[in-house]
């Protein structure tokens, strides 16, 4: 049973990370909106605008607009934030362009995503690069096990060859053991988080 | 005295596209003649202006030769990319020349190219490479040529002669070659590809409703590569690569 984190003790872990290291977050799913919006908030803002890095962040889960919206509620600003958004394609009509973003046609076009992500980091000048996947749940709705294991092991050691530090959020009761497994292979650390910290997690 | 694994290499034409040389070991065998091919949209001329581009921006002499569209056209595109450098132009580093305008002089009117006629153009070809010292060439598209040649012995000469003539005077060259999206050969006439020292085959494939670009390094002669698909993308700072995702497909 793993003790889970509290956004002050994600932060903390966050600060430890050398270049190249890739970190697994793994939410509850009890509270997951709580646990959703904490990690965001500490990763983007406790994080990303501390150390000055740029944050390309690529979204499976919400549209970047949304994710925009949300995170001005919350005063965090998003202009070293580079989005790839990989839902709102999806939604046709519902579409809302967003700047800072670049899209992704389908979640099932995995070697675009990692091309967008390889374009950002040449783009951005920051010296401290972070990559968000955000999340492998939502990623293992639209790909088989198979096909995203891969896209994970090449992804993230592309990652830690330039230097990047590669986050993934993951929640932590609907990932598949052979998702966990890849990421365990994959991932330098792990960590379960709270919103309310203290406890046990998965 | 520790013993080399790799074969010896021979010298490198880097082609610029940092993940085509990663797969080619380098870049292109300096002086060889590679045949892109592909159906419309897979990227054949962006990567060939690429090529010479990268090229013409390390101060080597690049030539582009368009048979199909106005060069006029082409450099407004090649505008839109974020590593073109105008100032290539302007010190003629990369020099463009239309090939209909080139009939035109000389004198090659007639639909069918006789023999005499396609040593007079390859004649034409060549002076104009050593007399601007060009040492990359691309040819956009062989295929045109080629359909103004019509016979295959006629072409599988004219590749010959138009390759180890630019050879001779070490210019790496690319042919591009037009495929129907079916194809299942790498060229139109199915003997440009023997002739030619390297086939890089460029395709789209659709997977479950997408629509992906691809690239595949068929044969590369002199040069240890990959010949393994990948997924490219053209993006503002210039063609990149990713491996193509199998998925845990046998076969």
């Amino acid at each position: 049973m793993a003790v889970s984190r509290s956004p002050e003790e994600l932060a903390e872990i966050l600060r430890t990370l050398s270049n190249g290291t890739a970190l697994v977050v793994k939410m509850g799913g009890a509270n997951y909106a709580d646990n959703y919006f904490s990690a965001l908030a500490t990763i983007l803002r406790d994080y990303v605008m501390e150390t000055h890095g740029n944050a390309i962040y690529v979204s499976v889960t919400n549209p970047a607009s949304l994710l925009v919206d949300l995170l001005s509620s919350m005063d965090i600003p998003t202009s070293d934030v580079f989005f790839v958004d990989v839902t709102s394609y999806m939604m046709v009509a519902h579409a809302k362009r967003n700047p800072n973003t670049s899209y992704v046609e389908s979640p099932t076009m995995l070697e675009t995503i990692m091309l967008r992500v390889e374009y950002l980091l040449q783009k951005v000048k920051s010296q401290k690069k972070i990559v968000v996947i955000d999340s492998i749940g939502s990623l293992a709705i639209h790909n088989n096990t198979a096909i995203l294991s891969e896209f994970l092991h090449i992804l993230v050691n592309t990652l830690k060859s330039t230097g990047a530090i590669t986050i993934l959020l993951s929640v932590a009761e609907e990932t598949v053991p052979e998702l966990d497994n890849i990421l365990s292979l994959v991932c330098d650390q792990s960590v379960v988080f709270s919103s309310a910290g203290g406890g046990s997690g998965q | 005295m520790a013993q080399s694994l790799s074969p010896p290499l021979l010298e490198r034409c880097p082609t610029g596209i940092e993940g085509l040389d990663n797969i080619l070991g380098g870049g292109f065998p300096r002086g060889s003649t590679v045949l892109l091919t592909g159906s419309c949209g897979t990227g054949k001329t962006t990567l060939g202006l690429e090529y010479l581009v990268r090229g013409a921006l390390v101060g080597e002499r690049c030539l582009f030769l368009s048979v199909t569209e106005a060069s006029e056209k082409i450099i407004e595109n090649l505008s839109t990319f974020e590593f073109f450098d105008k100032k290539i132009l302007e010190d003629k580093r990369l020099i463009f020349i239309d090939v209909p305008i080139l009939y035109e002089k000389l004198g090659l009117s007639k639909q069918e190219l006789t023999p005499e006629d396609i040593d007079l153009f390859i004649t034409a070809i060549v002076h104009l490479a050593a007399s601007l010292k060009v040492q990359r060439l691309v040819l956009d598209s062989v295929t045109s040529v080629c359909f103004r040649i019509r016979h295959e012995e006629k072409i599988r000469d004219f590749i010959l002669k138009l390759g180890k003539s630019l050879s001779d005077i070490n210019c790496t060259t690319i042919l591009v070659s037009e495929i129907g999206p079916q194809a299942d050969r790498y060229s139109l006439y199915g003997v440009e590809e023997a002739i030619a020292d390297g086939v890089i085959l460029l395709g789209n494939v659709q997977r479950e409703g997408d629509l992906l670009r691809t690239l595949q390094c068929i044969k590369i002669r002199g040069a240890t590569h990959s010949r393994a698909q990948y997924v490219i993308e053209i993006t503002p700072i210039g063609i990149l690569l990713a491996p193509f995702l199998k998925g845990g497909r046998k076969g």
